[in-house]
């Protein structure tokens, strides 16, 4: 055990130098090289920050498809002559009742594969649709398929949304992924405030514009109130413009009535249609409707021709701004709601950083005399040891640009106290072997021996549970994992590789002497 | 050579006590969970958790009782944090809809102390996120110690299954155990250091029984008892040494990590000692009454060859 090959020394330390060059790069300032710049990031918890976990509500999205489905359903049964009554919505399923001769040819048309109401997805072997019949009544549903692909396909859509508002707001280095089917996670590092954020995430965002009803029991008329107070308004069901016909939206300043307000433009289908209603409207009032709530509904002075408006209300410039944001960003395919936030300050970051520098540092003290202590001059290849066991961790998690975390940096004291043990287990059998074995260097041999199932067996425990944690632990605690794993393979290699040919040396330097341990 | 090696501790004289006082902590575990159950955090409850410094030093813990009361949240726990100023606030509700929850909070604070409210810290959790968190954390001890079992069934035979994994459930009972006692929060962390004491205390068992497999294999005229003896205290001072400087750098986390580390290096001090601790009187002496013999290792290395 204590013979080393060159080739095999070599590679040893060729290791130990290059994981020693990556762990010092750290504090070399160079952003440029593609090596050079690679550092272990820090964790929200440490650098300050925050974390939005949002989901996507697609039940909405759900429905409105639904509704779309109807129509198309309606369009073909009476193309196909099959007739049918009672053609409803009900329970994100659509019921109806046809003849029960027809059944059999209208499920043919639905397991047609090229069907256009039932798509079939080849890469699921399913179809879009469930049906059942149950006597002459058909029941329509989305299979579970057909809900993954509406999922995917909403989420991929917010998922854009969410980046662009993220982007125009100019935060560094913001992380947006999806997670799961139906939620996206932000990550904002640095931002100390994420409330406005979370209000521009918590809106739709879906302007439309429609004509306020004089009649209040009109039919296609709704109440809708107003963003800033509770009064309500009647406003026609008829959307006149959506945000889909905006090019650009601006917050501008009226100088006129000193007011903050959000210019737009549209275009060209939008610009016509805007023109020709404004003309024939002249003296009504136009609701501007941003998430079913009025914004405000000024009196039509004049038509309104070549796409270019303005909307009023009662804005601060900030929230004048905001709108624009939101207009340019587009709207949304379905409400997000964020149900998990974690933020932290920066200042409180940098205390933990403090704090777990200091820990860090005393740990390892301590830990260093110790050994001394105990093992006096073996104590001092432990220790040696121990110090490369830190700089290899630094250096992986530096290549693997890893992220820190607070509990990462209990996981690295944590290997501190621990790592120690797989040379006190050799060590321990060296002294053993000692009592019965003249030889130093037999003893050494033997003692690396008879220890190596040992380690083997109590550092593969330890790794078992941080590849678990790695898996099932989330966030911070996922850092935890990480630093724990990563120490327990520096450890086996420091103490089976370099502390070994440490204590090969001693050993062969002191072979005629007589050492006590 | 001139040292000693072997210290001579009679441990097999104590497996009866000492089984008895580690059942008495089992049960008295088992009742204070079961009548006062776990403080779990928000990470595990959902809820929302703020740590606030005030700016403002002669802020008292009763202004700042007295201003949540008057924001009607439902059920609200002020208490001190780390360092003086500091408060950690734990609000049961979450108000996932509104985004303007926490703002509204720190306006209202800050008016009623009559000074800006720094809030350090923001976790709000939905109840559907902190359902998914606690299955997670419970799958993961669940999980960790299947694979243990799992891997000391291959490394060695039955009867050290039996005994490693009943020192995991009493050091995993007795740990949860006091945190309910002394009503210490259970977040993501804790599940962390009570996978990590899985991991350790598993370590000490499995360094013990790798000794009486091998003295099983050496002397066949000596009893199981005192090969048990005899491999404790041949591994004696490896346990100690290992457990004294795991304790040193978890001792240093503890007083000089910081307020949010004080609950999982507590854990992980608790878990360490009573790991150390269950390796020697609970896992051994079940190889014992599960009757190891030489022949039962030996009959295993002949299937294995």
């Amino acid at each position: 055990m204590l013979y080393f090959s060159k080739i095999k020394l070599f590679i040893i330390y060729f290791i130990i130098v290059i994981l020693s060059f990556f762990s010092f790069i750290n504090f070399v300032d160079n952003k440029e090289n593609f090596i050079l710049s690679k550092k272990v990031k820090l964790g929200l918890d440490l650098q300050g920050g925050s974390y939005l976990l949002l989901q996507v509500d697609t039940n909405p999205i759900v429905t409105q498809y639904l509704q779309q489905k109807l129509i198309a359903l309606s369009k073909f049964l009476k193309e196909n002559k099959i007739k049918y009554k009672n053609l409803k919505l009900a329970n994100q399923s659509i019921n109806f009742q046809i003849n029960t001769e027809d059944i059999e040819k209208f499920e043919e048309f639905l397991l047609n594969k090229d069907n256009p109401i039932n798509i079939y997805y080849n890469q699921y072997r399913s179809y879009e649709m469930n049906h059942y019949f149950d006597g002459n009544r058909v029941k329509l549903e989305y299979s579970k398929f057909g809900i993954i692909e509406i999922n995917n396909s909403a989420v991929d859509q917010s998922l854009e949304i969410v980046r662009r508002r993220i982007d125009e707001i100019g935060t560094n280095e913001p992380t947006i992924v999806k997670r799961g089917s139906d939620r996206i996670l932000v990550e904002l590092p640095g931002l100390d405030d994420p409330n406005r954020i979370k209000n521009l995430l918590g809106k739709t965002a879906n302007l439309t514009f429609r004509l306020v009803t004089e009649t209040e029991d009109d039919f296609g008329s709704e109440f809708l109130s107003y963003e800033d107070n509770d009064s309500q308004l009647s406003v026609s069901k008829r959307v006149v413009l959506s945000g889909d016909n905006l090019i650009s939206a601006q917050p501008t300043f009226d100088n006129q009535n000193n007011q903050s307000t959000v210019s737009i433009s549209l275009d060209r289908a939008g610009a016509k249609k805007f023109a020709r209603v404004t003309q024939n409207n002249v003296g009504k009032r136009l609701a501007i409707i941003l998430d079913n709530k009025i914004i405000s509904a000024p009196v039509i002075q004049e038509a309104i021709l070549g796409g270019n408006s303005v909307i009023s209300g009662n804005f601060t410039f900030q929230s004048a701004t905001d709108l624009a944001l939101l207009l340019r960003s587009g709207a949304l395919p379905a409400p997000l709601t964020i149900i998990e936030e974690r933020t932290v300050g920066p200042d409180l970051g940098e205390d933990s950083i403090k704090a777990g520098a200091i820990s860090l540092a005393i740990g390892f003290l301590l830990v260093i005399i110790y050994m001394l202590y105990k093992y006096r001059k073996l104590g001092i290849i432990a220790d040696f040891a121990l110090i490369i066991n830190l700089i290899l961790l630094i250096g992986i998690l530096t290549i693997l640009e890893a992220t820190l975390t607070l509990p990462g940096i209990a996981g690295i004291i944590l290997t501190v106290g621990m790592a120690v043990d797989a040379n006190v287990l050799i060590f321990e059998r060296i002294k053993e072997e000692m009592v019965n074995e003249k030889s130093i260097i037999h003893s050494f041999d033997m003692g690396y021996k008879k220890a190596r199932s040992a380690v083997l067996d109590a550092n593969i425990t330890t790794l078992i549970s941080a590849i678990i944690l790695f898996f099932l632990g989330s966030g911070p605690v996922k850092g935890f994992a990480v630093t724990l794993g990563i120490g327990i393979l520096t450890t086996l290699f420091s103490a089976y590789f370099f502390a070994r040919h440490l204590s090969s040396y001693y050993a062969m330097k002191n072979k005629d002497k007589q050492i006590v341990l | 050579m001139i040292f000693k090696i072997s210290r001579d501790i009679k441990f097999s004289n104590f497996y009866k006590k000492m089984n008895i006082f580690s059942f008495i902590l089992i049960f008295l575990s088992i009742i204070v969970l079961l009548f006062k159950g776990l403080n779990l955090g928000v990470d595990f409850k959902g809820g929302t958790l703020i740590e606030i410094r005030a700016e403002n030093s002669t802020t008292t813990i009763g202004e700042l009782r007295e201003s949540f009361l008057k924001m009607n949240l439902g059920d609200v726990k002020v208490k001190k944090f780390g360092k003086q100023n500091d408060y950690l606030i734990n609000i049961e509700a979450t108000k996932s809809g509104d985004e303007n929850f926490i703002k509204s909070i720190n306006d209202k604070l800050s008016a009623d102390l009559g000074s800006a409210v720094n809030f350090r810290r923001v976790e709000n959790v939905g109840p559907k996120v902190s359902n998914e968190l606690l299955r997670a954390g419970l799958l993961a001890i669940s999980l960790s110690l299947a694979a243990m079992l799992f891997y000391i069934w291959i490394r060695f035979e039955w009867q050290f299954s039996l005994g490693a994994i009943a020192a995991l459930i009493h050091d995993v009972v007795i740990t949860v155990g006091i945190f309910s006692f002394l009503s210490y929060e259970i977040n993501l962390s804790i599940v962390a250091a009570v996978l990590t004491i899985v991991g350790y205390s598993m370590n000490d068992t499995v360094v013990i029984f790798d000794r009486i497999r091998e003295n099983l294999k050496k002397y066949s005229k000596i009893s199981t008892k005192e090969i048990s003896d005899l491999s404790i205290n041949q591994t004696l001072s490896r346990t100690l040494i290992t457990s004294v400087t795991t304790l040193l750098a978890l001792f240093s986390i503890f007083i000089f990590g910081g307020a949010i580390l004080k609950g999982f290096s507590f854990a992980m001090i608790v878990g360490v000692i009573v790991g150390t601790y269950s390796s020697i009187f609970v896992a051994t002496p079940i190889l014992n009454y599960t009757n190891v013999t030489q022949k039962t290792v030996l009959k295993d290395s002949n299937e294995n060859n």
